[in-house]
């Protein structure tokens, strides 16, 4: 069981000669690995922010993240077993690729760099990550990302993820860029990966739809700020807090609009 | 163990704009006019010239002893004074320390003592120069204000006719600024001097004349100057236009672009309002950056037509070994060049509105 | 791929197709992707040009019918003729072996030139780049000074210094001069690059700094390398004939320049032996275009909105319609006979 602990990180970032952003304020969460935390909020929330923190990619100004209770190492080989048990996938699926290399290579530098599996074993092991988030190895171990459509992209990000045997991972607007007809299927083999191996996910989303289908508890963030949170039910269909609210009333209902277009169509289906 | 690259904790990874983050609640705020873009630009240039001063400093330590101390003892007629601030110049002091000759060198600059030439008659260096200045300044300025009009203006029209019969136009203005300057100088003065006969074949007026402000001494000076003007702004043409040209085919690709024209607005003012008054941005910057590449364009200038300039003064002290007269002209040419790109710099901060807003 | 897992749409079991695996790329298709930017015609044509002058430089000894300093006093300021292709100098030297050695001089001085100052400007572009905060504004100030301090003066001062330099002290001097605007242009490129997210990833993953910057980054930036590369050549070539020229780098090494220089001081350009002038000249030229074109080729490479702006006006100039009209004429299209489903239907995609 591994527990993350963001316990009140403030991040402000300074503007040149126009002063201060305040990108996160006071924000804490728990997150334990078997569980599904959604980080819900417009764009300028914050959410991205708290992924870079949580990646190491950022520090905060004030508070601090801890693994299992102790705080993370900023440096060294304590910094390389935190990354190694934390993992983030990237809301772009072209952009998160390198594309001078190919997708073997993508998948194989975590394993080497982690030590996970014997060198020997390498080439299985990334056969057998591939096969994981159901793509064909032999079709695109060799090509390079952009000849692969979005939604195999955005699997190959998601092996290169799961490769160095994460126990929380933090999922970063995945399937926002994704063409809506396979949003579902790669939000599901998430869904299927995180049961699985039992990881912690945090799911960074503005779809409100999509954060509750997948995750169990919903915090909602406003300019730096978590305004609620609770269970994903809870949340969705009985917000407390106006600004919850307002992106809930926001939401697209096919049922409400289609009464006042009918005119327009004609009553066609 | 491999070196991962840690956030080392002095670091500040806070800058918003470096970042990229999409966060808006502003905490504090506060307005302010362009100065602090204009006020960085100038510490870097004090910067600058320091480091040229500097440079220019350990220039002549840099050569072989008896150079120097020959050159003295050439000349024996050099007034105690004028030697006093030889020695302090090019570095004969060996009995002072390196700092302290450093600080005589400070001294002397800001007394605005270069030095004597020797090639000139034991002439005060600021002399010298000041003289010579005027023609350099004068023809480069004009030909280079008309190179870049002509070229930005052209690039322009081009990259707005893109596919047009205008496109064979960059190959060939490219095609003239690849050609060795010099080259270009000395054929022109072989077909238009020597067999044409249309201008004289160098220097600024005729040898006989005298400076005066007449009407007749300036007829002279234009006609001697025609031909050198010409050349450079033939070579320098290419570059302005291709560089125009290229930013026009980037920005009439955006989205604004076809925004005004399905407005109904007239292509004219696209062309000029809209797509040319973006494209030129770039063009001011590669125009203070390439004032130094001018500078040398200069001094090649003025050895073909034997204009009297500063670039031929420094040619001239080079062969003479007038080492007092060659770090008074470097020390002028960098000045020259740090002041044109700094009214580059305040022309671009005031273009450019996105300067401006991020003070506000 | 396989039966849909228990959830998954219908949708995405028919939509999904088998890819026919690819064959492992060889080191020749690699090799041939990582010059993807030469295979244009302009950049064909530029390097060919390159080549031709790089071979002359190789056999100089064995193509030039003469020896360059043999003098002939009977034959002096002769024009072309069957014996001496590009005429005599004033002591009847051939003009012909003199250029054809000359070449020798342009190509090292050149390139090894370009080779110095490219790497300093990795180095320092790259790094400056990818650091943030003092130490990549010190390297950045840095970077202007050299930028801003003019150049062929300093070259002049500091080349008048030496007797008599050897051909790789000239280079040297060249390129520490010239690395600047290489570096200025690379440290833009890499601190775009250094926020996009797959170093972003490779960051997180624990990726150490020396293979981000060599394996990772590296290649994105190998067009811009390239391009820099040839236009310091050209400036390099330019810098070294100009200084001969003008006489401040020694007339005993050979190069067009110096060839020029002679020409010049013997009054060639006042009594028209053109022969002798002019073809130093137009190599110079030459090589200066041919290394244009290579650049113009990696230009339209980088920048693809280069290259078909002008094809997409001159074909829609074809169908009648200027590229500027803010009207697009509407046309009738012929009915389709199968309809989109159907189409759909018999090409399955992802």
């Amino acid at each position: 069981m591994t527990v993350l602990d963001v316990s009140h990180v403030t991040k402000i970032y300074n503007v040149r000669g126009a002063g201060q952003i305040r990108a996160l304020d006071d924000v804490s969460f728990t997150l334990r690995s078997g569980q599904t935390i959604g980080l819900v909020g417009q764009s300028g929330s914050g959410k991205s922010t708290i992924a870079k923190i949580l990646t190491q990619l950022e520090t905060p100004t004030t508070g601090e993240v801890l693994l299992d209770g102790k705080p993370v190492p900023r440096r060294g080989r304590g910094l390389r077993e935190y990354r190694q048990r934390l993992r983030m996938v990237f809301q772009d699926p072209f952009a998160s690729l390198n594309p001078y290399h190919s997708i073997g290579y993508h998948i194989e530098r975590p394993l080497r760099l982690d030590g996970v599996v014997p060198a020997a074993e390498i080439d299985a092991e990334v056969r057998r990550l591939l096969e994981r988030v159901r793509l064909t190895p032999d079709a695109v171990i060799d090509r390079r990302p952009h000849e692969l459509s979005g939604g195999q992209r955005q699997r190959v990000a998601i092996a290169r993820a799961l490769a160095s045997r994460p126990s929380l991972l933090v999922a970063d607007e995945p399937v926002s860029m994704l063409d809506v007809s396979i949003r579902l299927g790669v939000l599901n083999l998430l869904a299927d990966l995180q049961r699985e191996e039992g990881l912690g996910v945090l799911y960074i989303t503005h779809d409100l739809a999509t954060a509750r289908h997948f995750s169990d508890e919903i915090i909602v963030l406003n300019q730096g700020l978590i305004v609620e949170r609770g269970s994903a039910d809870d949340v969705i269909l009985r917000p407390q807090d106006p600004y919850t609210k307002e992106l809930r009333a926001a939401s697209p209902d096919p049922e409400k609009h289609f009464a006042s277009a009918s005119g327009i169509l004609g009553g066609a289906q | 163990m491999t070196a991962i690259a840690p956030i080392p904790t002095g670091e500040t990874h806070d800058d918003a704009l470096v970042v990229g983050t999409t966060a808006t609640r502003a905490v504090k705020g506060h307005a302010r006019v362009p100065w602090r873009f204009l006020g960085s630009r100038a510490l870097f240039y004090l910067f600058t010239l320091w480091a040229a001063l500097t440079i220019n400093f350990f220039l002549p330590r840099m050569m072989k002893g008896d150079a120097v101390d020959q050159y003295l003892a050439r000349n024996r007629n050099v007034s105690p004074e004028a030697a006093e601030a030889l020695r302090a110049l090019l570095g004969l002091d060996t009995d002072k320390t390196l700092w302290q000759q450093y600080l005589d060198y400070w001294g002397l600059l800001l007394r605005g003592d270069l030095g004597v030439s020797l090639l000139h008659g034991l002439r005060p260096v600021t002399e010298v120069i000041a003289q010579a200045l005027p023609w350099t300044i004068g023809l480069v300025g004009f030909a280079t204000i008309v190179s870049f009009a002509i070229g930005t203006i052209g690039g322009a029209v081009i990259g707005w006719r893109r596919g047009s019969r205008l496109d064979a136009l960059v190959p060939i203005t490219t095609f003239l600024g690849t050609i060795p300057y010099f080259w270009l100088g000395l054929l022109a003065i072989a077909v238009f001097s020597v067999n044409l006969e249309w201008f004289p074949i160098g220097k600024a007026y005729g040898v006989g004349s005298k400076p005066e402000l007449s009407l007749e001494f300036i007829g002279e000076v234009i006609h001697h100057g025609t031909l050198p003007a010409l050349t450079i702004i033939i070579a320098s043409l290419g570059g302005w236009m291709l560089g125009m040209r290229n930013m026009m085919l980037t920005v009439l690709d955006e989205d604004y672009i076809t925004v005004a024209q399905a407005k109904g607005m007239p292509n004219r003012r696209v062309l000029w309002g809209y797509a040319a008054r973006n494209a030129v941005l770039p063009q001011i910057q590669s125009f203070a950056l390439s004032i130094g590449f001018i500078v040398g364009g200069t001094i090649v200038m003025e050895m073909v037509f034997s204009y009297p300039g500063v670039g031929k003064l420094l040619l001239d002290a080079t062969n003479a070994k007038d080492y007092a007269l060659m770090q008074g002209v470097f020390l002028i040419l960098t000045i020259s060049v740090l002041v044109a790109n700094i009214i580059a710099d305040i022309a671009y901060a005031f273009l450019d509105p996105r300067t401006r807003q991020t003070e506000a | 791929m396989n039966a849909p897992a228990a959830g998954t749409p219908e949708t995405l079991a028919v939509r999904t197709r088998t890819v026919a695996p690819a064959s492992a790329p060889t080191f020749g298709s690699r090799l041939g992707a990582a010059f993807a930017m030469f295979r244009n015609g302009k950049s064909l044509t530029g390097l060919a040009i390159i080549g031709f002058f790089v071979l002359i430089a190789l056999f100089a000894d064995v193509l030039a019918p003469y020896p360059p300093t043999k003098v002939d006093n009977a034959r002096r300021f002769e024009p072309p003729s069957a014996d001496h292709w590009l005429g005599t100098t004033h002591i009847g030297e051939d003009v012909l072996s003199q250029v054809i050695h000359g070449t020798r001089g342009v190509i090292v001085v050149g390139f090894l030139a370009a080779a110095i100052a490219t790497v300093i400007a990795i180095a320092v572009g790259v790094i400056a780049g990818y650091l943030r905060g003092w130490k990549s504004e010190s390297l950045s100030a840095l970077t202007n000074v050299f930028l801003v301090i003019p150049g062929l003066p300093l070259i002049i001062i500091v080349a008048s210094m030496f007797e008599e330099p050897p051909l790789w002290v000239i280079a040297a001097v060249l390129g520490i001069t010239g690395w600047a605007w290489g570096a200025r242009v690379l440290r833009a490129q890499t601190m775009s690059l250094r926020n996009r997210d797959f170093i972003q990833a490779a960051r997180a993953n624990g990726e150490p700094l020396r293979r981000i910057v060599t394996v990772e980054m590296l290649p994105n930036l190998m067009a811009l390398i390239a391009a820099s590369f040839v236009g310091t050549v050209t400036a390099a070539i330019l810098g070294l004939t100009t200084l001969s020229y003008i006489g401040v780098i020694p007339v005993t090494t050979y190069n067009w320049g110096t060839i020029l220089n002679w020409a010049s001081a013997q009054g060639a350009f006042r009594q028209n032996q053109w022969w002798w002038y002019l073809p130093p000249g137009l190599c110079i030229a030459l090589i200066g275009v041919a290394l244009s074109l290579v650049n113009f080729g990696i230009d339209e490479y980088v920048n693809p909105r280069l290259r078909s702006a002008g094809e997409r006006a001159r074909a829609l100039r074809k169908k009648g319609i200027d590229v500027n009209d803010a009207v697009t004429a509407v046309r009738s299209i012929p009915a389709r006979t199968t309809t989109p489903d159907d189409e759909l239907a018999q090409n399955p995609s992802r």
